[in-house]
């Protein structure tokens, strides 16, 4: 028993201790000792785990919902009357460390603004999800949406363009 | 029937409720390991996961038996067997059931049944011996001594809470145990009487701990260890061969927990719901099924405490079946004797 003994430091007594804490310390002692109550302790502790609900999902099933301000895919919003509210002025870009959006502009065929995106690429391959585009957007054209699971069998299905960010 | 017939439905009754018992034991394993960690566990093939075990057994049916090169080739293919064999003997003299007519649903009504459990369940070990040996493997060799002194050292406490109950109920049939508890009470509880009470519950809970141990089930599964010994006295087995121990080892459990159900929880009866005057066959499917209720609790807690505690080491081991556990049996017996001489006398 002496490796058991030194795992185990049993509490000691204090000195001149009154007669009920010197049962109650024999008691704790005894306890330890027989490891019974230890054991039954560590079976209550994992039938309680056995009823709890569990921790993992029924994942194709049951799906996380995305808490407030997840930043997954990206997405170009429009205006009401169906345009891009991106006016090509390279905020994103610019503010993107990792430097995966590439924009191509021309001028633009409205009045209200002077550029349009022409071409409008993200790689989502080196996109870190930083949000930062978001944040320099002036035009609240970027958005990070919550959507996280998106697959592709290809590098270049994961570069997304100009449809494909204004329909995420 | 003819009683040649009778032996056979029961021996074919027996056969198929021991491997019928290696699925949901699987199963058990498997899902209530997930539920204590907090996990799903094995739930897609089929409805709640239940074809998973028959997903385990094509997987080994499909993997090649290899032979280690230098094997003894006889031992080698011989050893699985010793450990599958020798439990399903020891099933034959546990009375799983009331009478149905005059037939006892037990095998073999010996009158020294629990004595023959006794020696032939410590038979497994050859099995486990014998395959370590046979592999030419220096590490499953150790795997193997390592399961054959632990098997050795809590032998001894396993069959001193054996005879306690046996002392208690003064009899060595299991049959006449069991009726011995039907009149007077549980042996775990003392047989009713007051004297025994502590001593009943003593011998049951050292009984199922050394059971734990005699099953190589954790927390004394030294015989089975990735760190020190790859695996142990099973690493150079694979295929049908490896799950010929795996089913041994739940068979064992079984037969072990069916043991225990004898002589410790009162066997197939329970108060209010067996009748043991009854002896049509509703009787006995009750009480059959009472018995595989106590067995499966039993064999739920043999889950229930691997999942919780962890293992001891080898010297731990040791120092509990030698230094507590004998002792706390010896103990036992011989206040048992002094309580039965007061007793009658």
């Amino acid at each position: 028993m002496e490796s058991m003994e030194s795992t185990y430091r049993s509490p000691e007594t204090p000195r001149g201790a009154g007669v009920g804490l010197r049962l109650r310390s024999w008691l704790a002692r005894l306890s330890i000792r027989v490891y019974l109550p230890s054991i039954a302790a560590g079976l209550a502790k994992t039938m309680e785990w056995m009823v709890r609900p569990k921790a993992t999902l029924e994942y194709p099933e049951v799906q996380r919902v995305s808490r407030k301000g997840y930043r997954g895919e990206h997405r170009l919003k429009k205006d009401d009357q169906g345009r891009p509210n991106c006016v090509a002025c390279f905020m994103c870009a610019t503010a993107c460390p990792a430097e995966c959006i590439e924009i191509v502009a021309m001028p633009a065929p409205w009045p209200d603004r002077d550029k349009v995106p022409v071409s409008f690429r993200i790689d989502m391959l080196k996109c870190i999800y930083c949000g930062m585009c978001e944040e320099a957007c002036p035009c609240d054209a970027i958005e990070l949406t919550p959507t996280y699971t998106r697959v592709a069998t290809s590098r270049d299905e994961k570069v997304y363009d100009l449809v494909k960010l204004l329909s995420n | 029937m003819t009683p040649w017939l009778w032996l056979a439905a029961k021996i074919g009754f027996a056969f198929a409720y021991l491997v019928g018992a290696v699925p949901v034991l699987i199963m058990m394993e498997r899902r209530i390991s997930a539920f204590i960690q907090g996990r799903q566990g094995p739930n897609r093939v089929g409805p709640m996961g239940s074809l998973q075990p028959l997903a385990d057994i094509i997987k080994f049916l499909t993997k090649e038996f290899v032979v280690p090169l230098r094997a003894d080739r006889w031992l080698f293919v011989l050893s699985p067997l010793l450990v599958f064999v020798p439990p399903m003997l020891g099933f034959a003299v546990v009375p799983f059931g009331n009478q149905y007519g005059d037939e006892l649903l037990q095998i073999a009504n010996l009158d020294i049944g629990v004595l023959f459990s006794m020696s032939v369940l410590s038979l497994g070990v050859y099995g486990i011996t014998l395959g370590g040996w046979a592999s030419n493997n220096k590490y499953s060799l150790l795997g193997s001594l390592r399961a054959s002194a632990q098997l050795i050292s809590y032998e001894l406490s396993l069959g001193l809470t054996i005879l306690l109950a046996v002392m208690i109920a003064g009899t060595v049939d299991p049959v006449r145990i069991v009726q011995w508890q039907i009149e007077h009470g549980w042996n775990l509880f003392g047989g009713g009487s007051l004297w025994r009470l502590p001593l009943g519950l003593m011998g049951g809970l050292l009984m199922f701990i050394c059971a734990l141990a005699e099953n190589n089930r954790l927390p004394f599964d030294l015989a089975e260890c990735e760190a020190e010994l790859v695996g142990g006295y099973h690493t150079e087995y694979s295929s049908m061969s490896f799950a010929m121990f795996f089913m041994g080892e739940y068979i064992a459990m079984v037969v072990m927990s069916g043991l225990i159900t004898t002589l410790y929880l009162g066997g197939w009866h329970f108060p209010g719901i067996t009748d043991p005057t009854d002896h049509s066959w509703v009787g006995a499917l009750l009480s059959i099924g009472v018995f595989t209720a106590k067995v499966y609790v039993l064999l739920f807690t043999y889950v229930w405490v691997r999942w919780t505690l962890p293992r001891f080491k080898y010297n731990q081991l040791m120092d509990l079946g030698w230094k507590v556990f004998l002792p706390i049996a010896l103990f036992n017996l011989a206040a048992m004797a002094i309580v039965g001489v007061i007793l009658e006398g």
